[in-house]
């Protein structure tokens, strides 16, 4: 089963067109990359899957959008059911000016879960999957701005975990990051492609090449190269791909 | 609909209407004066003197009396205030003189304008012994103005870029030609917009002049400096509260009040309109 | 560059620093003139100069309060004992009131004898107090000048009897302006708080650009339109309104003060508040919503906290909007000097107490001090909300 697709996607802001008849679909449990120069459209592609572009001034899309079958831009859907099934982590990390537990257990309170026992339970697997837990088990009642820019961004990670999503979009979750903090989100994010779908925009190729399954080159609002991340970076089919690859423009 | 959406509806359908009712309140004031002083309008009522009491007549004097008051005002309080602007914002480090100076405007921006009124009366009337003198009213209505000229001008050049200044220093410009030649030219439309604003504040002033300048009957335009007059302000105040025969001058007392609405909302009205055209030509480079 | 240019730089930099001197120094200035003109109530006697108070020399009672003249004055206190005296009924008698008790012979024709014949009643009254001038004290006296307390801050801020021109003891208590000022302030807050923060809420969150760019200029002409305007439709409107609601026999009350200041708070309110709301960085805001969490969650648990100091820096600078505000108050609170009990009396603000007295005033008396003294009062109240406003913004930097 395909776990989320892009189908004709058109989008606009205003009188600009961002994104040119983009398809993909997107298999379970694999890391797909998007690269491509800034402003090429990859951070819209991507933030069309929880409708994140929704709070953009001028915004409108043409096209079919789908995560586990259904339809995100349907009328009847609601958005926070469906942002809650899809987890997002953004380029620098965001954590909430409150404690760590709190961060972590924030997307279960909105979601209406009141349970104590639940929602300690959920924290600390979410803290343990995002290799944080041995990291931060003695002091969760801390404010999560004490934590270091690496820790900071895997709590962010363990706060979209909480709610259980099916799909995970990041951002350029370790542009923020010093070089061994970035291993470490590296390392996670191929130790979480076991129970999530991820979809990552990167600007370095070869944390692209280290980390995902398959790659995506986006340029100027179309994408022009879709195939296995091997392929892409030893024999792309196509020129402007190589180019970039290969660092001739960027 | 579960009960997450249903309370945020609810939530904002009541912040909804209570944002009406503020716009609401807005329009049943001004409707009222314009509705109610509309009818006190005419040539005659803007060109002559009041007389039999300030039941008849016109409001002359007080707009006159008004206009030499936000002149006064501005020639001492614009200078001094851009100026200060200048040095606060181009020349100061973030140091605690800074801090000091950054505080002393504050503050002084917090003081009731009752209290300039008082200070006015103190050191200009008394002190320096101008008398109740359109320039003891000026200068205090200008210390009033003082720090909002100060807080605009510095916004304005704030908003001036960076690159710009580092751009005439790297040409081999000093500090003064490069404030001079490139920073004020580009701040200045901002620094009118303030100008404007600050007048609109000065001219709708009252407790400021109670004690320096403000006259209860003065059916004369002034001879010189030294004279009080009659403002708009206070002139409302004396028909409102303390007439000589208070039901018959209550429609002067609509119209000053619509006179002096008037004046301010056309004042502020252009300095929002200024600013949007700058806004606007800014987004277009 | 020429030696003409550096010092034309010189100059100009030096004409740059003392424009910005002359704002720090216009804040002295006021501290110093304020208190130089107010600073006179203090340790000075509420009695006119040239004026005494005499007693009987057998009177134990070693000093006496302007409060306590006062009462006895308006027969309160009618014995010595109830001021630590003796046991005898108080005889109040002023110089005029001699001149009825002896006839014009015996005061002589240009009230010569007058001293001679204070002695003698002096002597003859052991409960006696008498308010005369100095020159018509005998030089043999043979009673004694009762000293008055001075006037001290404590007197002035809690005092309950604001009459400055009364005769021969004027008081020069403000709790009952300390009590208007309070409560009018209070009513007003708690109309332009929820209104305040709705209309920034809705502005900032809800509304889209269309929408703000409607509220937007309204909040703008609201700040605008000058206090007396606001007075005036307070007076006009409002006062009847609340008169024939609740049947009373005045409308202007500190409910109607409330109500105007309320509306003339509501754009410092909105304007500080939808500022702050808008420096929640969107990140937050986005991390929040890609939870699933509703707009209004995100509002309640993201934005708020995040922007609690700024909200409270709002309703600081609103209530000082409110407090130092003076026209308008004057004219809709009715002017009276009692301490209200209930928003349905009216009652007197400190800065309405200083416009309504300051023009009747005599230049340099006790009184004209004392209006000083509440202007000193009222600025020490500005300090107080920017250096809170101060405190906020320092304690939000750092953490």
């Amino acid at each position: 089963m395909t776990q989320a697709e892009a189908k004709n996607v058109n989008v606009w802001y205003d009188d600009f067109q961002a994104l040119k008849d983009i398809s993909m679909t997107f298999e379970p449990n694999t890391v797909t990359a998007l690269i491509g120069p800034s402003g090429c459209g990859k951070s819209t592609f991507l933030r069309l899957f929880n409708r994140m572009n929704d709070l953009i001034p001028l915004f409108r899309m043409e096209g079919l959008v789908t995560v586990n079958g259904q339809n995100v831009y349907s009328k009847g859907v609601r958005l926070d059911e469906m942002r809650k099934k899809v987890g997002m982590v953004f380029q620098k990390p965001n954590p909430f000016p409150k404690s760590i537990f709190e961060n972590v257990a924030y997307g279960l309170r909105v979601n209406g879960i009141n349970n104590k026992k639940e929602i300690q339970e959920t924290v600390e697997r979410s803290l343990k999957q995002a290799a944080l837990w041995d990291e931060v088990k003695d002091s969760l009642k801390k404010s999560a701005m004490d934590l270091s820019g690496g820790q900071q961004q895997r709590l962010c990670i363990a706060r979209a975990l909480a709610v259980q999503p099916k799909l995970i979009l990041m951002d350029e979750p370790a542009s923020a990051l010093d070089p061994i903090s970035t291993n470490r989100i590296e390392e996670l994010i191929f130790e979480l492609k076991k129970d999530y779908t991820i979809i990552i925009v990167t600007h370095n190729l070869q944390q692209a090449g280290r980390i995902s399954d398959s790659t995506a080159f986006f340029y100027l609002g179309e994408l022009i190269e879709y195939n296995l991340t091997k392929k892409i970076f030893l024999n792309p089919d196509n020129e402007r791909t190589q180019n970039y690859i290969t660092g001739r423009f960027g | 609909m579960n009960t997450k959406q249903l309370k945020q509806k609810i939530a904002f359908s009541i912040f909804g209407t209570m944002s009406f009712i503020v716009v609401a309140i807005l329009f049943i004031i001004l409707g009222f004066i314009v509705i109610r002083g509309f009818g006190a309008i005419s040539w005659e009522f803007l060109t002559e003197m009041p007389k039999d009491g300030m039941t008849k007549g016109g409001i002359f004097p007080a707009i006159v009396g008004t206009g030499c008051l936000v002149l006064g005002s501005m020639i001492f309080a614009f200078p001094i205030g851009v100026l200060s602007g200048i040095y606060i914002n181009e020349y100061l480090v973030e140091s605690w003189l800074k801090k000091f100076l950054r505080m002393m405007t504050n503050n002084l921006a917090g003081v009731p304008s009752i209290v300039f009124g008082l200070f006015g009366m103190a050191l200009f009337v008394n002190y320096l012994s101008f008398g109740d003198s359109i320039i003891a009213g000026s200068m205090t209505l200008g210390l009033l103005a003082l720090p909002v000229v100060i807080r605009l001008t510095e916004e304005a050049l704030k908003t001036v870029d960076d690159n710009l200044r580092l751009g005439s220093y790297a040409l081999g410009a000093t500090k003064i030609q490069t404030i001079q030649k490139v920073v004020l030219p580009v701040a200045f439309p901002n620094i009118m917009t303030g100008l404007i604003l600050s007048i609109g504040r000065v001219s709708g002033e009252t407790a400021p002049i109670l004690f320096t300048v403000a006259a209860y009957f003065l059916p004369r335009l002034p001879h010189s400096l030294s004279d009080q007059v009659m403002a708009l302000p206070y002139h409302l105040y004396v028909l409102a509260t303390s007439g000589t025969n208070m039901e018959e001058s209550r429609p002067m007392a609509y119209g000053t009040a619509l006179v002096l609405v008037s004046i301010v909302l056309i004042i502020n009205v252009s300095a929002s309109l200024l600013r949007r055209r700058i806004q606007k030509k800014n987004k277009m480079n | 560059m020429g030696k003409g240019r550096r010092i034309y730089e010189k100059i100009v930099t030096g004409i740059l620093f003392s424009s910005s001197t002359i704002t720090s120094l216009t804040v002295i200035l006021i501290v110093v003139f304020l208190f130089k003109e107010g600073i006179g109530l203090f340790n000075s006697t509420p009695t006119e100069k040239n004026y005494v108070i005499a007693v009987s020399k057998v009177n134990t009672v070693p000093i006496i309060t302007s409060n306590q003249l006062a009462d006895i004055f308006n027969q309160d206190i009618t014995n010595w004992k109830q001021l630590g005296g003796l046991n005898d009924s108080i005889v109040r008698l002023t110089v005029n009131d001699l001149a009825n008790i002896f006839t014009e012979e015996e005061l002589g024709p240009n009230l010569e004898f007058l001293p001679a014949k204070v002695n003698e009643y002096i002597k003859a009254t052991p409960g006696v107090i008498l308010y005369l001038s100095k020159n018509q004290l005998p030089s043999n006296f043979e009673g004694r000048v009762i000293p008055v307390k001075k006037i001290t801050v404590k007197d002035f801020v809690g005092g309950k009897h604001w009459y400055p021109t009364t005769e021969p003891i004027p008081q020069f208590g403000i709790w009952p302006m300390i009590v208007g000022t309070l409560m009018v302030t209070f009513g007003a807050i708690l109309f332009a708080l929820p209104f305040g923060m709705a209309t920034a809420i809705f502005m900032s969150e809800v509304a889209d650009i269309r929408l703000r760019n409607i509220l937007k200029p309204v909040v703008e002409l609201l700040a605008g339109i000058p206090s007396v305007v606001y007075g005036f439709f307070g007076l006009v409107v409002l006062v009847p309104l609340i008169q024939q609601l609740f049947k009373l026999d005045v409308g202007e009350t500190v409910l109607a003060g409330s109500i105007v200041l309320g509306i003339m708070a509501l754009p410092t309110i909105v304007t500080v508040a939808e500022d702050s709301l808008r420096t929640t960085p969107r990140a937050l805001k986005e991390a929040s919503l890609a939870l699933g969490a509703s707009q209004w969650q995100t509002l309640v648990r993201v934005v708020i906290p995040y922007s609690k100091s700024g909200i409270s820096t709002a309703v600081i600078l609103g209530i000082g909007r409110a407090i130092g505000e003076t026209m308008a108050v004057l004219m809709v609170t009715g002017n009276s000097s009692n301490i209200p009990t209930s928003f349905l009396q009216p009652t007197r603000t400190i800065p309405a107490t200083i416009a309504a007295e300051l023009g009747e005033t005599p230049y340099g008396g006790l009184h004209f001090s004392a209006l000083f003294a509440l202007a000193i009062i009222l600025f020490l109240f500005t300090i107080i909300i920017n250096l809170t406003v101060e405190i906020i913004k320092n304690k939000n930097r750092r953490a």
